[in-house]
C-alpha cells in the first residue's frame, strides 16, 4: 500500500489548480472589481470539482444513462458496472474489507441518520448511553439526540481540553460499559482537530461499545483505514463521508458499515430495491448494501464520485497531506501578523487544513462580506457546530479551509483582504 | 441625508465595494441600543448575525420610533437605511412605504443574500404590524 514518493513528481499546485475550471475563470459578478479568479477557501463546506469529475457526469448523461440495478439492456448493464466499479474503488480508498460494506447515501448527514435510526432504533435500550463530543457537527449530534429520545437512552458529551482536543484523560469517565455507541468526528470542521480514531476505537471496543466515525472532513485530507487492514489500526464500525467535500458531486455520500452489523440492524428507508420479498402483510430485506439503498440512487453523481476518488488517489493522499500541512503552517504564520486575531484549535501537529478565527472588534459576518469584495471566499457563522461555539465562547467565527488547489498566494490574498476589511471596520472607528 | 440622497449617492458610486464602505460608515454612525434592550423579545430571527429592534409608538403627532442594532457593521448600515425609511414616520406612511422597493432602487437587492433579505423582511413585517395596530387604535 505504501507509495514510493521518489517515483512521483513533486506536488505541483499550479497544475492541480489547472484541473479546476471554476478556479481559473475571472470573477464576473458586478461586485468584484478586478477580474481575478477567486481565492476559494471554503473547501471544508464543499470542494470544487476537477474537469475529470465534470466530464464523467457528462459522459454518463450523454452516453449510457439508465436506472441502476433494473435493466438488462446495454445502458442499464453499463450503469450497474460503473456503479460497482465505483463501489469497489471507494472500498479500496477507505480500507473496507468488502464492497458490500459500502452504501451509497445522499451524504454524511443521511449516513449518520441511517446509523442512528437503523442501528440505534434496534439496539439502543433505556439506560444505554451514546457518547459524542463537544466538537461534533450538528449532523453527528441531532440524529443521536433523536435516537436517544426515542429509545430512552442518554446522550453524553466528551469535553475538550484547553487547546481544543478531545480530553482523553477524562475518557474513562464518559466511556463506560453503559456506552453502546461512541459517535465522533475524525476531524473537526471548525477547529481542524484530528482525533486519534484508532485509540478511540480500541477504547470503545474495550468497553463493548461500537464506534461511528464522522469522516466528512478527514477523508479528503488523510488516509482512511476503516477495517484497519492497511495500517494495523483498530477497525471502526461505521464511517460516513460526503462526495462533495472530496471533489465529487453533491447529492451522494457513503456509509461504510461492518458487514455483520449491516446484516443485523433494521433497514432505514423502505421502498424499491431494498427488499427480498414483499408480501401483503410484511416484507423481507435484501442483503446489504441493497438493504439500505431504497429507491433510485444518485446514479450519475455516484459514478462521478468514482472519478473523484481516482483523482484524489492519483494525486496521492500522502502528497496532498504534505502540501496542505505546508499551507496550514504558512496560514498560521501569516494570520498571526494580524493583531487581535485568535485562531481556534490545537497546534499544527494536531490539526488538518482548517483555520477558524475571530478578530477583536470585527464581526465575522463583516469580515466575510468584505473578503468577498476582494474575491476571497470564506465561511462565517457557527459552521453547524453551535455547542462547540458555546464552548469557545463566541457566537460566530470566520473559517478558511484549504484543498488541493490552494496555494500560498490564496493565503496572501486572505491576509490582504483581512487588512482591507480591518481598515474599514476598525481603524476608522476613532 | 434623505433616502433620495442615498439612492443618488449609490447610483453615482455604482461599485459594491464603495457602497459597502458607505454602509459601514452609516453603520458606525447608528446609535447603539442599550444592552438591556437586547433581549430574546427584541431579537429579529432569521438573521445570521444578531439583530435587535425596538419599536415605540409615540403620540402628538402619532408616529413610530425605531431603534435597532446588530453585531455586524454592514448590517447596522442596512438597519440605518431601514430606520431612515421607517423611523419617526406616521403609521400611515409606514404602511404606504415598501422598503423592498427602496432596496432595489439602491441596488442592494443584488448584493444581499436571501438569508439577509429574510431577516430584513421579518423586521419590516414587524414594523408594519405595529403600524397597522396603531392605525387601528387611532380609529
Ligand atoms: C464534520 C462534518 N460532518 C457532517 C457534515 C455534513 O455533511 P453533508 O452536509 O454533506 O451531509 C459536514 C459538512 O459540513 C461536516 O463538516
Amino acid at each position: 500500500m505504501t507509495t514510493d514518493m521518489s517515483q512521483r513528481p513533486p506536488f505541483d499546485v499550479e497544475a492541480v489548480r489547472g484541473d479546476f475550471p471554476i478556479l481559473n475563470r475571472p470573477l464576473e459578478s458586478g461586485r468584484h472589481r478586478k477580474g481575478k479568479p477567486p481565492a476559494f477557501l471554503d473547501s471544508g463546506a464543499s470542494a470544487q470539482k476537477p474537469q475529470c469529475v465534470i466530464d464523467r457526469e457528462r459522459e454518463v448523461e450523454e452516453q449510457f444513462f439508465a436506472n441502476a440495478y433494473r435493466g438488462v439492456y446495454y445502458f442499464g448493464a453499463r450503469v450497474d458496472e460503473e456503479l460497482e466499479a465505483t463501489r469497489s474503488g471507494i472500498a479500496k480508498f477507505i480500507g473496507a474489507e468488502s464492497t458490500d460494506e459500502i452504501i451509497f447515501t445522499s451524504g454524511t448527514t443521511m449516513s449518520l441518520n441511517l446509523v442512528a435510526r437503523a442501528w440505534g432504533g434496534k439496539f439502543l435500550e433505556p439506560g444505554d448511553e451514546v457518547l459524542i463530543t463537544e466538537m461534533e457537527h450538528h449532523a453527528n449530534i441531532v440524529p443521536w439526540q433523536m435516537a436517544c429520545a426515542e429509545r430512552g437512552a442518554t446522550l453524553r458529551w466528551l469535553p475538550l481540553t484547553e487547546d481544543r482536543r478531545l480530553d482523553m484523560s477524562r475518557l474513562d469517565e464518559f466511556l463506560t460499559p453503559k456506552t453502546k455507541m461512541l459517535a465522533v468526528t475524525s476531524m473537526s470542521n471548525v477547529l481542524g482537530t484530528i482525533n486519534a480514531i484508532s485509540e478511540l476505537a480500541r477504547r470503545a471496543h474495550d468497553v463493548g461499545s461500537l464506534i461511528c466515525v464522522d469522516a466528512a472532513q478527514s477523508v479528503p485530507h488523510r488516509m482512511t483505514d476503516a477495517s484497519g487492514q492497511h495500517n494495523e489500526v483498530e477497525p471502526v464500525d461505521f464511517l460516513a463521508f460526503s462526495g462533495h467535500k472530496l471533489y465529487g458531486p453533491t447529492g451522494v455520500g457513503v456509509l461504510y458499515g461492518r458487514r455483520d452489523l449491516l446484516c443485523e440492524m433494521n433497514p432505514f428507508l423502505g421502498g424499491g430495491h431494498m427488499i427480498s420479498q414483499v408480501y401483503r402483510d410484511h416484507s423481507t430485506w435484501a442483503d446489504p448494501p441493497a438493504k439500505f439503498e431504497a429507491g433510485t440512487l444518485p446514479i450519475v453523481q455516484a459514478i462521478a464520485l468514482g472519478a473523484a476518488v481516482e483523482y484524489v488517489s492519483g494525486l496521492g493522499l500522502d502528497r496532498i497531506h504534505a502540501h496542505e500541512s505546508q499551507l496550514l503552517g504558512y496560514a498560521h504564520e501569516q494570520l498571526a501578523t494580524i493583531s487581535g486575531l485568535t485562531i481556534y484549535g490545537p497546534d499544527l501537529e494536531h490539526k488538518g487544513a482548517i483555520c477558524s478565527f475571530t478578530i477583536d472588534g470585527a464581526a465575522a459576518e463583516d469580515l466575510a462580506n468584505l473578503l468577498d469584495i476582494r474575491g476571497v471566499f470564506v465561511r462565517h457563522g457557527h459552521h453547524c457546530a453551535m455547542p462547540l461555539h458555546e464552548v469557545l465562547g463566541v457566537q460566530a467565527s470566520v473559517r478558511a479551509s484549504f484543498g488541493v488547489y490552494n496555494s500560498c498566494s490564496d493565503i496572501d490574498r486572505l491576509v490582504d483582504g483581512l487588512q482591507f476589511a480591518l481598515e474599514r471596520l476598525i481603524v476608522a472607528e476613532k | 441625508m434623505t433616502i433620495e440622497d442615498l439612492i443618488e449617492e449609490f447610483d453615482d458610486l455604482g461599485d459594491w465595494a464603495d457602497q459597502c464602505e458607505v454602509l459601514i460608515d452609516m453603520g458606525r454612525d447608528l446609535s447603539n441600543m442599550s444592552d438591556n434592550l437586547k433581549t430574546e423579545d427584541t431579537k429579529v430571527h432569521g438573521c445570521q448575525s444578531n439583530v435587535w429592534m425596538v419599536a415605540e409608538v409615540k403620540s402628538e403627532p402619532l408616529r413610530i420610533e425605531l431603534t435597532a442594532d446588530s453585531d455586524a457593521m454592514l448590517v447596522r448600515g442596512l438597519l440605518s437605511v431601514v430606520l431612515m425609511v421607517y423611523s419617526n414616520r406616521s403609521p400611515q406612511e409606514i404602511l404606504e412605504t415598501d422598503v423592498r422597493d427602496i432596496f432595489s432602487r439602491l441596488g442592494l437587492d443584488r448584493h444581499l443574500s436571501p438569508a439577509r433579505k429574510n431577516g430584513l423582511s421579518g423586521m419590516v413585517t414587524r414594523v408594519r404590524a405595529i403600524a397597522a395596530e396603531a392605525v387601528g387604535l387611532q380609529s
